[in-house]
Parts: C-alpha cells; structure tokens; sequence
C-alpha cells in the first residue's frame, strides 16, 4: 500500500425493491457520499432492485421521498456509470425505455465482469 | 491484510452481526489488521448499551465493547442510521463513536478489502 493513492473503484450492487424497506434510500445515501470522494463509483441493479429505476414512481403517497432525486444529485457528482442488468428487466417485464435516463442495460455476463474487476462491492 | 467490516443487520433478528464478530477475531487472530467497522442501516442497534438480553443469551453489544477494548478496533455507528433509530451518543455502548457516512468510504479506500454482512 505505498506511493501515492490511485482512485479506487467502488460498485453498489442494488438488489432490493425500492419501498419495502428503507435498505434503498439508505444506500444512495452512502452512494452520494461515496460520489463526493472522486472515486470511480459504480451503480449495478439487478433483482428486484431495477424497481428502483422505474420513472415517475410516487413514493410520496407512502410518505418516501423520491429516489429519482437522488439520481439526479448523482449526475451533479459525476457519478455516471448506472447499469441495469439485462436478464433482470426481462423477467419482471420491464423495459430499458421504462426506466430513469442514464441508466445502461447490460447482460448478466457484462454485470459479472464489471463486480469482478471492482476493489470493492458493497452489497445493498 | 487491513479490511474494513460493514455491518447492516441488528445484533438479535439475524445472525449477520454475530458472524461478523466471529470473522473479526479469526481475521486478528491470523494476524490480519481491522481498518474499521461501520455499522449502517438496521445494524446501528449493535452499539445501543440498553440491548438487555435474558441471561444465558449472547449479549453481542458487551461483545462489541469487550473487542474495541481488547483489540482497539474502531468501531463507528452511522449518525443517520443511527438517528432514524434512536441510537445517540447517550445510549451508545463504550468502545462505539458516532459519525459519517464518509468514515465508511474513507476507509474502503485505506483498506485492501471490504467485506460486508447482513447486505
């Protein structure tokens, strides 16, 4: 671990549907931090946590504050890489033309080697 | 090897926060150093000193005190996590500290590794 520090690579594999617990708000809580300390971060959604990309979701009738919000802030943060597992959409019947902008869908083989190459995961 | 631990399940409900304990003491016990442990999410219940488990019970939260003594492991509950919850500094058990969210990404980035349980 010696000699100057070179920006590490940091992924969020998001696997959880966005309002059955708090586990979604409180990881792109930990994402926005994480985007403040230029590294190189990497959203991943796969399972049930493409939910989270659905646009125009109105969680403020469950008195939830919008994750789309976030999203946004992340673009402010250069935090651009936001992929969506392929197999994931296919099996809940979503399309990629359904979710939040700047989200890229990649199969679940691309999704494996990007986790693969990351110096840290953090599950969420 | 320096690793960084993320806990995000509470002491009792599941047995992620057990099983993190347990890796810890093996990981130090091999000679492996402990960067953090940062407690986010359900797993800020881990330092409230309140937790009173009927005798004969594990009592994880004297465990997590017990190890920062002996082995001065940083322990750092996440203040937001921890508001949400009703975990402050007056009912943190010793060994805890309160801060940020930053204290996890900071040392993910000092760290060789990270490893997380109750994800």
């Amino acid at each position: 671990m010696a000699g100057p520090r070179k920006p590490k690579s940091l992924a969020f594999l998001c696997r959880r549907s966005p309002w059955g617990s708090g586990h979604a708000a409180e990881m792109l809580e930990a994402i926005l931090i994480a985007g403040a300390f230029d590294q190189e971060v990497h959203l991943a959604f796969v399972d049930d946590g493409v939910f989270q990309l659905v646009r125009d979701q109105r969680p403020e009738l469950l008195g939830r504050r919008p994750l789309e919000e976030s999203f946004r802030e992340l673009a402010d943060l250069d935090v651009e890489h936001i992929w969506v597992e392929r197999e994931s959409l296919d099996e809940r019947g979503l399309d990629a033309a359904e979710l939040i902008l700047g989200a890229t869908a990649i199969d679940r083989s691309a999704m494996t080697d990007l986790l693969a190459r990351m110096d840290a995961v953090f599950g969420a | 090897m320096k690793l960084t631990i993320l806990v995000t399940e509470a002491p009792f409900g599941g047995q992620a926060a057990a099983t993190a304990l347990a890796y810890i003491r093996a990981a130090l016990a091999r000679g492996h150093a402990i960067e953090r442990v940062f407690f986010y999410c359900d797993g800020v219940h881990n330092a409230n000193r309140l937790a009173a488990p009927p005798g004969g019970e594990a009592n994880l939260v004297r465990d997590w005190s017990s190890l920062a003594s002996s082995d001065g492991v940083d322990l750092v509950v996440c203040i937001n996590a921890g508001s949400r919850r009703g975990l402050r500094e007056a009912n943190l058990a010793p060994g805890f500290r309160i801060s940020g969210l930053g204290q996890l990404v900071e040392s993910v980035i000092l760290a060789d590794r990270l490893v997380s349980f109750g994800a």
